[in-house]
C-alpha cells in the first residue's frame, strides 16, 4: 500500500518536472533555464515580480467572479448609488503601492549591479574584455588583451567575468545570449558596457553551446542573425587563445584539392574574409574572420556545418540570409570550385 | 433650409459626406475609414501568423514580412485604433455634454480628411514599389539604412494623418471646455468625456515631438541633411528619445478613451453610478500626467546608464497604481448593482481579466534589469497586445455595439454580437498568451522565422490557431452589420433603457442639430436623474430659438487632398523625375490656395428657424 503511494507521488513529481521542463523551454536559449549570475539576477526578479502579480491577479478574480454570481440582473429593482468608499478607496491605494515598493527595492539595486563595469575601464585590470562588433548579419568578436579576433562563435572561459564592449558597424543591433543575462543594444553612436558570467555546470548540461541572438530589427535577415557561444573551462580557453596566437599568417592546405581552394580563395575571397587572427581596424574587418572555420558550430551562424551546406552558401548566399553582404560581390563558382573551396575551408582549424 | 429630412440619391449622399461638417458624419466617416484599415491591419497580422505557423516557413519572404509587419503596427495604431477612438469621441462625446456640435466644425472635417489622405498614402507605398520596412517605431540607424521609399512613406504618410489627429485633439479640447450645456459642470461629465478631455490634452503635447521626429527624417532621407548620419556627426539615440516621447503617451492617448468606454458600459449595465467617480477622474487625469514620464522604459536596453534605467522604472511601476484604482472601482460599480450581460457588458466583462494580465505584465517590464530579457522579444509582443486588444480594441468592440443604436438607428443582433464576443475573445487568449512564454525561451520579435529545435514550433503554431479564431470573430461582426442595417429596424432614444448620460436623451440617430433646445444638467449621470424622478427627458434650459448651424465644405477635402499630391513630389524629387518638383509646388498651392478662399470667403453659416423645430415630431429634448 505505501509502496503504491510512493510510486504514484514519484511519478507524479515527475509528471510535474515534466510539465515544469516543458515550461522552461530549452537549457541553450531560454532565459528561464539561467546560466550564469546576470540570468540568475533576473530569473529572481521575473519570480519575484511574478509572484505579486500572480496574488494581485488572483484578488481581481475573486471579487470578479463574486460579482458575476452574485450581482447579475435578476429583478427590476433600482439597485442604490453609491457614490464610492473612501476606506476602500486608500486600502487599494496604498496596498499596491507597498507592493511595488517591494519590487522597487531590488530592481534599483539589480539595474546598478548589472551596469557595473568599474573593472573593465581600470588601467591594468585583468578582466577579459571582449569587443563585440555588429554588423549586417554577422558578429566580430575582439579579445581586446589576447590581441585576437573569431566571428560568428564566442569562445568564453566559465566561471568568470565576462566584460563586453558593445558597437554597431552598420545599423543598430542588440546582442543577447538569452540563457546567459539580458540584452544590450549595439548602438552606432557609441560603445555599451556589460558583463555575463557563464557558469560551468549550466553550461554542460547546454551542451557547452549557447545560443545567441540579435534582437533589435536590422534589416530582412534579422531573424537569421544568430550567433553561438562557446562556453569552456579557464584552461581550456587559454590553450584556445594561445593556439589561434600561433596562428601568423593563413595555414597551408593540407591535401592538393584544398591547395585549391586555398588558391580561389585568395583569388576571390581574402579580399573580405580574413584567415589569420590578428587585429585589424574595426571598419576593414568587413566579413567574418574564418581563421578557425573548420572548427565552427554553424555555417553563416544558421546552417548546419557541414561541406555540403557550406557548398550551398557559398553557392548562393541569397537564399539563405537575404540582403546579406556577401551576395554578388565574388565570381559564380563551378561545381569544382566549390568542393575545393569547401575542403579548404573545413580544414581551417587551429585545434589539433 | 428644410432639405435635412428628405431621402437623398446615392451621388447625393456621398456628396453630403464629402462635405460634411456635422459630428455626427464625421463620426461615421471615421468609423468606416477606421474600420477599413482596421480589416487591412488584420489581414497584415494574419499574414503574420501563417508564416510564423511554422519554423522556416516561406509564406512570405523575410523582406514582405518585415514590411507586413511595420504596416501592421503603423495602421493599427495610426490609422485603426486611433481614427475608431475619434468616431466615438466625434459620435458620442458633444452629445454627453449637450452640446450641438463640436467647437470648430470646419477642422472637424479637416482633421479626418487628412488623416484619411495621409493613411491612403501610407498604403500607397504596397503599389508603388513597397511599403516601409523599418518597423512602426523606424529606428533610425535601420531606416535611414533602408532603400526604396518605403521609409519615406511612413514618413510622409504619418505627418499629413499626423495634423489631422493634432486638429481634432485641439477641437475636443475647446469643445469641452467651450461648449458644455448649463449645469454640466467639470465634475459631472461622464467619464467618456473625460478620458476624451485629457486624451486630447495628451495628443496636445504628444504629437509635436513626433512631428519634430518626422521632419527630421524627411530632411535627412529627402533632402540631403544629416540629423541621424553618425559619421557627419549626427545621433539616432536621438530619434529613439522623439519617437518614444510621442509613443509611449500615444499608448495612453488610446487606452484613456477605452477606460472611458466601459466606464460607461459598467455602469449603464449595473444600473448604478460610477463606483468612486472623482477618483476615476483623478486616475485618469494622473495616468494622463504619468504617461509622459516614462518614455524612456522603452529603452532600457539602449544603453542610458543605471540611473536613468532605474528612476524610468520606478516611475513607470507607479502608473501601476492609478490603474489599478480604476479595475477596483470598475469591479465596485458592479458590487451591489443589477448587472445585464448585453454584448457591450461581455466585452466590458472579458476586458478585466484581460486587461489585468496586460497590466501585470506591464509592471513587470518596467523591472529594468529584468527587461533586458524581456524586451524586444515575444513577451513584450504579448505584453503590448494584452493591453492595446484587451483594452483598446475590446473597448472598440464593445462601443461599436453599445453606441451603434445611437449612430445609426438600428440596434446589432445580440445573439450574433455574444458568438463574436466568444470567437474574439478565446483567439485574443489563444494567440497572445502563449507569446510570453515564446519570448521567455529566447524568441526575439520582429524575426519573419525561427529555426526547428530550439522549442518554439508549439506554441508559435497555437499562437497561429487563435489567429484564426480571432478572425472568425471579426468577420461574424461583419456580418452581423450587414443583417443589422439591411433588416434596418429603427430604436428609440434609449434602446438599452438603461442609459443614464444625455446622448441617450434624444433620438438614435439624433437630428443634425441634436438638441431642440439645450438640456438643463442637474448632476451626474443627467439623464438617469431625470428619470428616477419619472420623467420621460431632460428638462430644457431655454426656450426654443433659432438654431445656428455651419454649412457644409468642401474645402477641408480640398487642403487635404493638396498635402497629398504634394507629399508625391517631395518623395519622388530624390529620384531626379522632372516632374516631381512641379507636383510638390501645384500640390502646395491647392493647400494654400484652399486655405485663402477659407480666409477670404465669408461663411456665416445657417439658421433653422423656430417654426420648422415646431413641425419636427420625435425630436425633444
Ligand atoms: C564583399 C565581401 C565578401 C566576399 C568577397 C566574400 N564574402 Fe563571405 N561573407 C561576407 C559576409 C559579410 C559574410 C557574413 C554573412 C552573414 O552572415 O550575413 C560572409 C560569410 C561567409 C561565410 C560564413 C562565415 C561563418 O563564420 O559562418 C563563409 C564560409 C564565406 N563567407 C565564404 C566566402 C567565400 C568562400 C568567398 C569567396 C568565394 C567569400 N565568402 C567572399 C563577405 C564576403
Ligand atoms: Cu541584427
Amino acid at each position: 500500500m505505501k509502496r503504491l503511494a510512493n510510486w504514484r507521488l514519484v511519478s507524479l513529481f515527475a509528471m510535474l518536472a515534466l510539465a515544469l521542463s516543458g515550461c522552461s523551454g530549452k537549457p541553450f536559449v531560454s532565459a528561464l533555464r539561467p546560466a550564469g549570475e546576470v540570468a540568475d539576477i533576473q530569473y529572481d526578479l521575473m519570480k519575484l515580480s511574478t509572484y505579486i502579480m500572480v496574488g494581485v491577479i488572483i484578488i481581481v478574480m475573486v471579487i470578479f467572479i463574486i460579482v458575476f454570481f452574485r450581482f447579475r440582473r435578476k429583478d427590476d429593482r433600482i439597485p442604490k448609488q453609491v457614490e464610492g468608499s473612501h476606506t476602500l478607496e486608500i486600502i487599494w491605494t496604498v496596498i499596491p503601492i507597498l507592493l511595488l515598493l517591494i519590487l522597487a527595492v531590488p530592481t534599483v539595486s539589480a539595474t546598478f549591479k548589472l551596469a557595473d563595469v568599474k573593472e573593465m575601464d581600470k588601467k591594468d585590470s585583468d578582466a577579459l574584455v571582449i569587443k563585440v562588433r555588429s554588423h549586417l548579419y554577422w558578429w566580430d568578436f575582439e579579445y581586446e588583451k589576447q590581441k585576437i579576433v573569431t566571428s560568428q562563435d564566442l569562445v568564453v572561459p566559465t566561471d568568470e567575468k565576462v566584460y563586453f564592449d558593445l558597437k554597431s558597424l552598420d545599423v543598430k543591433h542588440s546582442f543577447w545570449i538569452p540563457a546567459v543575462g539580458g540584452k544590450l543594444d549595439t548602438n552606432t553612436d557609441n560603445i555599451n558596457k556589460f558583463w555575463l558570467v557563464f557558469d560551468d555546470k549550466k553550461a554542460n548540461e547546454a551542451g557547452n553551446l549557447f545560443y545567441g541572438k540579435c534582437a533589435e530589427l536590422c534589416g530582412p535577415s534579422h531573424a537569421l542573425m544568430d550567433f553561438k557561444v562557446k562556453a569552456i573551462s579557464r584552461d581550456q580557453f587559454d590553450a584556445w587563445v594561445s593556439n589561434m596566437k600561433a596562428v601568423k599568417e593563413p595555414e597551408k592546405a593540407q591535401t592538393d584539392v584544398a591547395a585549391q581552394g586555398q588558391e580561389i580563395f585568395n583569388k576571390s575571397c581574402i579580399g573580405c574574409h580574413a584567415v589569420t587572427p590578428d587585429v585589424k581596424p574595426e571598419a576593414a574587418r568587413v566579413a567574418p574572420n574564418l581563421t578557425n572555420f573548420g572548427e565552427r558550430a554553424r555555417v553563416a551562424g544558421i546552417l548546419e556545418h557541414n561541406k555540403e551546406e557550406l557548398k550551398n552558401w557559398i553557392k548562393n548566399p541569397e537564399t539563405y540570409k537575404p540582403g546579406n553582404e556577401m551576395t554578388g560581390k565574388y565570381p559564380d563558382m563551378t561545381d569544382e570550385q566549390l568542393d575545393a573551396l569547401a575542403e579548404y575551408l573545413m580544414g581551417l582549424k587551429v585545434q589539433d | 433650409m428644410s432639405t435635412y429630412a428628405q431621402k437623398k440619391g446615392f451621388g447625393a449622399t456621398v456628396w453630403d459626406y464629402l462635405t460634411t461638417v456635422d459630428h455626427k458624419k464625421i463620426a461615421i466617416l471615421y468609423l468606416i475609414a477606421g474600420g477599413l484599415f482596421f480589416l487591412i491591419g488584420g489581414l497584415e497580422a494574419v499574414f503574420i501568423r501563417i508564416q510564423l505557423a511554422v519554423p522556416n516557413n516561406d509564406f512570405v519572404s523575410a523582406g514582405a514580412f518585415n514590411e507586413i509587419i511595420t504596416m501592421h503596427g503603423t495602421t493599427m495604431i495610426f490609422l485603426a485604433a486611433m481614427p475608431l477612438l475619434f468616431a466615438f469621441m466625434n459620435a458620442v462625446m458633444p452629445l454627453q455634454i449637450g452640446a450641438r456640435d463640436v467647437a470648430f466644425p470646419f477642422v472637424n472635417a479637416l482633421g479626418f480628411w487628412l488623416f484619411f489622405f495621409g493613411g491612403i498614402f501610407l498604403n500607397l507605398s504596397w503599389f508603388l514599389g513597397g511599403a516601409p520596412d523599418a518597423g512602426w517605431t523606424s529606428y533610425a540607424s535601420l531606416a535611414i539604412h533602408s532603400k526604396g521609399h518605403g521609409v519615406d512613406f511612413y514618413v510622409l504618410g504619418l505627418q499629413i494623418s499626423g495634423f489631422g489627429t493634432l486638429m481634432g485633439g485641439i477641437n475636443f479640447l475647446v469643445t469641452i471646455i467651450n461648449m458644455r450645456a448649463p449645469g454640466m459642470t467639470y465634475m459631472r461629465m461622464p467619464l467618456f468625456t473625460w478620458s476624451t478631455f485629457v486624451a486630447s490634452a495628451m495628443i496636445l503635447f504628444a504629437f509635436p515631438p513626433l512631428t519634430v521626429g518626422l521632419t527630421l527624417m524627411m530632411f535627412d532621407r529627402l533632402f540631403g541633411a544629416n540629423f541621424f548620419e553618425v559619421a557627419m556627426g549626427g545621433n539616432t539615440i536621438i530619434w529613439e528619445h522623439l519617437f518614444w516621447v510621442f509613443g509611449h503617451p500615444e499608448v495612453y492617448i488610446l487606452i484613456l478613451p477605452a477606460f472611458g468606454i466601459f466606464s460607461e458600459i459598467f455602469s449603464t449595465f449595473s444600473r448604478k453610478r460610477l463606483f468612486g467617480y472623482s477618483s476615476m477622474v483623478f486616475a485618469t487625469v494622473l495616468i494622463g500626467f504619468l504617461g509622459f514620464m516614462v518614455w524612456a522604459h522603452h529603452m532600457f536596453t539602449t544603453g542610458l546608464g543605471p540611473v536613468a534605467n532605474a528612476i524610468f522604472a520606478v516611475a513607470t511601476m507607479a502608473i501601476g497604481v492609478p490603474t489599478g484604482i480604476k479595475i477596483f472601482n470598475w469591479l465596485f460599480t458592479m458590487w451591489g448593482g443589477s448587472v445585464k450581460f448585453t454584448t457591450p457588458m461581455y466585452y466590458a466583462f472579458g476586458f478585466i481579466p484581460s486587461f489585468v494580465c496586460g497590466g501585470v505584465t506591464g509592471v513587470m517590464v518596467a523591472t529594468a534589469a529584468a527587461d533586458y530579457q524581456y524586451h524586444d522579444t515575444y513577451f513584450v509582443v504579448a505584453h503590448f497586445h494584452y493591453v492595446i486588444v484587451g483594452g483598446v480594441v475590446l473597448a472598440l468592440l464593445a462601443g461599436t455595439h453599445y453606441w451603434w443604436p445611437k449612430m445609426f438607428g438600428t440596434m446589432l443582433n445580440e445573439t450574433l454580437g455574444k458568438i463574436t464576443f466568444w470567437l474574439f475573445f478565446i483567439g485574443f487568449h489563444l494567440t497572445f498568451f502563449i507569446q510570453h512564454f515564446l519570448g521567455l525561451w529566447g524568441m526575439p520579435r520582429r524575426v519573419f522565422t525561427f529555426l526547428p529545435g530550439q522549442g518554439f514550433d508549439a506554441a508559435n503554431m497555437v499562437s497561429s490557431v487563435g489567429a484564426a479564431f480571432m478572425s472568425a470573430g471579426v468577420i461574424l461582426l461583419l456580418l452581423n452589420i450587414v443583417v443589422t442595417q439591411v433588416k434596418n429596424v429603427k430604436v428609440g432614444n434609449d434602446p438599452w433603457e438603461d442609459g443614464r448620460t444625455l446622448e441617450w436623451a434624444i433620438p438614435s440617430p439624433p437630428p443634425f442639430y441634436n438638441f431642440k433646445q439645450l438640456p438643463l444638467v442637474r448632476g451626474l449621470d443627467a439623464l438617469w436623474l431625470e428619470k428616477m424622478e419619472g420623467k420621460k427627458g431632460m428638462t430644457p434650459a431655454e426656450p426654443l430659438g433659432d438654431i445656428h448651424m455651419p454649412n457644409a465644405s468642401f474645402i477641408p477635402f480640398m487642403i487635404s487632398l493638396g498635402l497629398f499630391i504634394a507629399a508625391f513630389g517631395a518623395m519622388y524629387h530624390v529620384n531626379d523625375k522632372p516632374w516631381a518638383i512641379p507636383v510638390l509646388i501645384l500640390g502646395l498651392a491647392v493647400t494654400f490656395g484652399s486655405m485663402l478662399v477659407r480666409s477670404l470667403k465669408d461663411d456665416h453659416g445657417f439658421h433653422i428657424h423656430k417654426e420648422e423645430l415646431q413641425d419636427e415630431k420625435g425630436a425633444e429634448a
